[in-house]
């Protein structure tokens, strides 16, 4: 883990419409920022079940339902609404600076079950 | 020679006791009179019509038929003016002497004003009658600024009714705890807050010194000072009991009719219940007391014995959805011998405060969460000793056996409080007339017909004691909204609701989910003919970018091939964008159809472009395809034009939404090579007409379709196909098949609603359709005008990020 911040500017806020996500490819690594009403927050994209794009689910509150299979995953933590299903995935800090959005791919935050 | 019963008041406990006497032998002629034109309706659910959960008429509880059928002579619109004790007749108001031999007084109890200046402005309300509900629901509007003074369960319930009608609503409280007669300090303030969280304003310890305005009001002013803008102002501080007529007439009076155990008054000829009573120096306000007095009033009268009345531990409960509010027994924390139990979870809402005294329950408040209403009542009822269960009193067990709790019960027991229906009369009605079901129970015994919160313990009792019980299903979309599908749909209309995002912010828990989202946005659809605030976000994914995901997160491309019929240039197109974006394979459908699977979302729009053929929507809960056999075109057999029909029948529904996918076919001849027995709906050929069929399947179920009608021409067919396809629309549950649908429904309901409707009642269905097919459109359009620049384009990171 490092111990500095680095923000990298994504793409502008219009981009994500409210209550929607999208995926952007960062190399190796896909992320999902959603859109909750202003708010914006980024987790990995696949789903742990089956791989689903979690970007494509519909949003409850701060909570994304995977298209695929219905596997739900809370936005702020990665953590899985349902404790049967184990994994959790990473979210990744996330701020808006004069209309784009930053994310810190640097610090990306898992808890352990 | 028959006596004469003259009851004065059309209320709900003068109409509640009359019902009573009804079941006694009696030798009476009735007479009531009611000074408000209406028919007696349950006056607890006027918040509910306020808020437009309930219309006027369903909360009608005795219809002008129920008068008649019982040789009731209905006054209504009548108001008495004097009581002739000596003369033993009452004389109303154009002068009309009407004698009694016995009289009873229900005349109820009017809202308090406080006298204060300026409450004869215009748009100042009391909040009592259906008259007030329908004055506020003429003079609210969105953005109108209203002030409702008095934060206690009818105030709060008012300002919730306004507030979804678009109000900004302020609720001004003398006290500094709202509901203070029911709540302690901290369950007020968790109250409070969950006032504001719908949206209510809520301002305590303020006195209201005057109500300004010249001819119309304008605000309201503050004792110490502070004034507040306000365009109506609703007063709720309280009622009291009707006792005019009762004083003139020289009767005991105190602040209500003074009644006895028997409920008469000081004239043994004259009877009183309801809340223009007082009894033991207790005066009435919630409905429970006044049926049991009605029932003490009803032996009394017809000369049957009682223990006579005594008063009932008070229970009081709000009803606004969301906002879970009981509150029963003592209030006194200080009271000797008191112990308090207490739980607080500020993060969730919720508060319990139970009193208990010598190990028996003597005062409950609940807030947040009411689930275990029922049995707190019940402890309370039976004073249950609670040493044995003191570890688990703040969230009581539930036991295994469901049976156990009603078995429990003696049949004195009061199950539904509203209408005072016990256990006994509830198994008896059970057997006598034969009731399966909830909606049967509730017509037959009222039970659970006002208030609604016995509802669990009524289905218990049901569920045991029925030789058939049928349990009715479930229509409560999901969590988020605590309405069945219709109430919903009526609510959405009547509040001319036409966004998700507004249903789930006024009724529903703010969130939604991946359940309640698309249904609402298919309410919307229907109810507004596409006339509705379309929101993407709230569609499944397969409805933001018009193709059926697969199990990789590629997307799978149908185009419409109306009735299964295609073209060499069609043919090309399809082979050229196959190989041009690398689909990973072409497959053809059972929809005689082809299939381009494999497709990355970003190609969408150019394969669209490409192809120059519509959506065939094969990824939504729509119109799918028509499939059709060869036909008289150049079957040998055929003796129908089953091709121009299918590609003309999918013309006309193509590009709408219905609530589970819906599959057609149209054949030539009864040998059905196009399978149309187990379609959503098919057209089947025979010489010289058409059987029209619906509600069939071969998927997860198989069924065979019923005849809707058989008709000569083709263009009846299509109207037959048409009406049936919009009531389908219409009455159908979000995700309901029409095999589903015609099996609730049953054929003969539908032909009658459809092809067999009234002429008005067919123009009406078939000008829906039309208005909703004239605003749909090809949703591969959106390939060209995206809804947002991301529709389908991949997001492109702005900086590239480099790893050290």
């Amino acid at each position: 883990m490092t111990a500095e911040t680095t923000w990298t500017a994504i793409t502008p806020t219009d981009n994500v419409p409210p209550r929607e996500g999208r995926a952007v490819r960062i190399g190796n690594l896909e992320i999902a920022i959603f859109n909750i009403n202003g708010r914006f927050l980024t987790i990995e994209n696949a789903c742990p079940h089956k791989g689903g794009p979690l970007c494509d689910g519909i949003t409850s509150g701060t909570t994304v339902v995977c298209p695929l299979h219905g596997q739900r995953f809370d936005l702020e933590t990665g953590a899985p609404v349902l404790a049967s299903q184990a994994t959790c995935l990473a979210t990744f800090p996330t701020r808006v600076d004069e209309g784009l959005i930053l994310v810190d791919l640097t610090n990306p935050r898992k808890i352990v079950p | 020679m028959k006596q004469q019963l003259v009851v004065i008041g059309n209320g709900m406990a003068g109409v509640a006791c009359v019902e009573q006497i009804l079941k006694f032998q009696h030798n009476y002629e009735i007479t009531i009179f009611g000074d408000e034109t209406h028919v007696n309706y349950n006056r607890i659910m006027l918040s509910m019509v306020l808020s437009g959960e309930k219309a006027a008429e369903d909360i009608v509880l005795n219809d002008i038929d129920w008068y008649q059928s019982n040789n009731i002579r209905a006054r209504l619109g009548v108001r008495i003016g004097g009581i002739d004790c000596a003369g033993r007749s009452v004389i109303d108001e154009t002068g009309h002497f009407t004698p009694y031999d016995k009289l009873i007084l229900a005349t109820g109890s009017s809202a308090f004003v406080p006298p204060i200046p300026g409450v004869n402005n215009q748009n100042v309300h009391v909040f009592r009658t259906l008259d007030d509900t329908r004055a506020l629901l003429d003079k609210s509007y969105p953005g109108c600024k209203a002030v409702v003074i008095g934060g206690g369960l009818l105030g709060l319930e008012a300002a919730r009714g306004l507030q979804v009608r678009g109000c900004e609503v302020t609720v001004v409280h003398l006290m500094d705890t709202l509901m203070e007669r029911q709540l302690d300090p901290t369950g007020g303030a968790y109250l409070t807050r969950k006032m504001e969280n719908l949206g209510v304003r809520v301002l305590l310890s303020r006195q209201t010194k005057a109500i300004l305005g010249n001819g119309k009001v304008e605000g309201v002013e503050f004792a110490g000072g502070g004034v507040l803008d306000a365009d109506l102002v609703v007063i709720a501080a309280g009622i009291r009991p009707n006792a005019e007529l009762a004083r003139k007439a020289n009767l005991e009076v105190n602040r209500g009719v003074i009644v006895d155990d028997f409920m008469v008054t000081s004239d043994p000829d004259i009877l009183a219940v309801g809340e223009c009573t007082e009894h033991r120096g207790q005066t009435f306000g919630l409905v429970a007391p006044l049926y049991d007095q009605g029932r003490v009033l009803a032996a009394a009268v017809t000369g049957n014995p009682t223990a006579g009345f005594k008063a009932t531990t008070p229970a009081a409960k709000l009803k606004i959805m969301g906002v879970d509010i009981f509150s029963a027994g003592s209030m006194d924390e200080k009271e000797p011998g008191v112990e308090v139990v207490r739980y607080e979870d500020p993060s969730i809402g919720i508060y319990k405060r139970l009193l208990v005294k010598e190990n028996r329950l003597h005062g409950v408040i609940l807030v947040g969460d009411a689930t275990d209403e029922q049995t707190y009542k019940d402890w309370l009822k039976d004073g249950t000793d609670l040493t044995a269960l003191r570890r688990q009193i703040l969230f009581p067990p539930t036991n295994g056996d469901p049976g156990l709790e009603v078995a429990d019960m003696p049949d004195s027991h009061t199950i539904c409080g509203c209408n005072g229906v016990r256990k006994g009369d509830i198994v008896q009605a059970i057997h006598e007339h034969s009731i399966t079901n909830m909606t049967q129970l509730k017509q037959r015994t009222r039970a659970s017909s006002s208030c609604g919160t016995c509802a669990g313990t009524c289905e218990k009792l049901l569920r045991a004691v029925a030789t058939d019980f049928q349990q009715e299903t479930r229509t409560t979309i999901c969590n988020c909204l605590p309405f069945s599908y219709e109430q919903l749909k009526g609510i959405v209309k009547t509040q001319q609701l036409k966004s998700v995002e507004e249903v789930l912010h006024v009724y529903g828990n703010r969130k939604g989910c991946e359940v309640c989202k698309p249904a609402l946005s298919y309410m919307l659809d229907v109810l507004w003919c596409g006339g509705h605030e379309e929101d993407r976000s709230a569609r499944f994914i397969n409805d933001r970018v018009h193709a059926n995901i697969q199990n990789d997160g590629t997307f799978s491309v149908v185009p419409r091939m109306r009735g299964g019929v295609t073209s060499p240039a069609e043919l090309r197109r399809i082979a050229e964008v196959a190989e041009k974006y690398h689909v990973p394979m072409v497959k053809v459908t059972g929809s005689q159809r082809l299939d381009l699977l494999g497709v990355k979302k970003a190609d969408l729009p150019g394969i669209w472009k490409d192809l120059g053929m519509p959506s065939g929507q094969a990824y939504t809960k729509g119109v799918r395809m028509v499939k059709t056999c060869v036909g008289s075109t150049f079957c040998r057999f055929g003796t129908q034009d089953s091709i121009s029909t299918g590609i003309e029948l999918e013309r006309r529904l193509e590009n709408l939404f219905t609530p589970h996918k819906y599959k057609m076919a149209v054949v030539g001849c009864p040998r059905n090579c196009a399978e149309a027995t187990v379609k959503d709906l098919g057209f089947i050929g025979q010489d010289g007409s058409w059987q029209v069929v619906v509600g069939g399947a071969a998927g997860k179920s198989v069924r065979k379709a019923d005849l809707l009608i058989t008709v000569e021409t083709t263009e009846q067919a299509l109207e037959a196909s048409d009406l049936f396809f919009q009531y389908y629309r219409e009455n159908a549950n979000y995700l309901e098949r029409t095999y589903d649908f015609v099996e609730r429904l049953g054929i003969e309901k539908i032909r009658k609603e459809t092809v067999y409707a009234t002429e008005i009642g067919k123009r009406e269905l078939l000008e829906r359709l039309a208005r909703s097919k004239e605003l749909s459109k090809d949703a591969w359009l959106d390939g060209e005008e995206p809804v947002n620049p991301t529709q389908f384009v991949q997001i492109q990171p702005m900086e590239v990020f480099a790893t050290r």
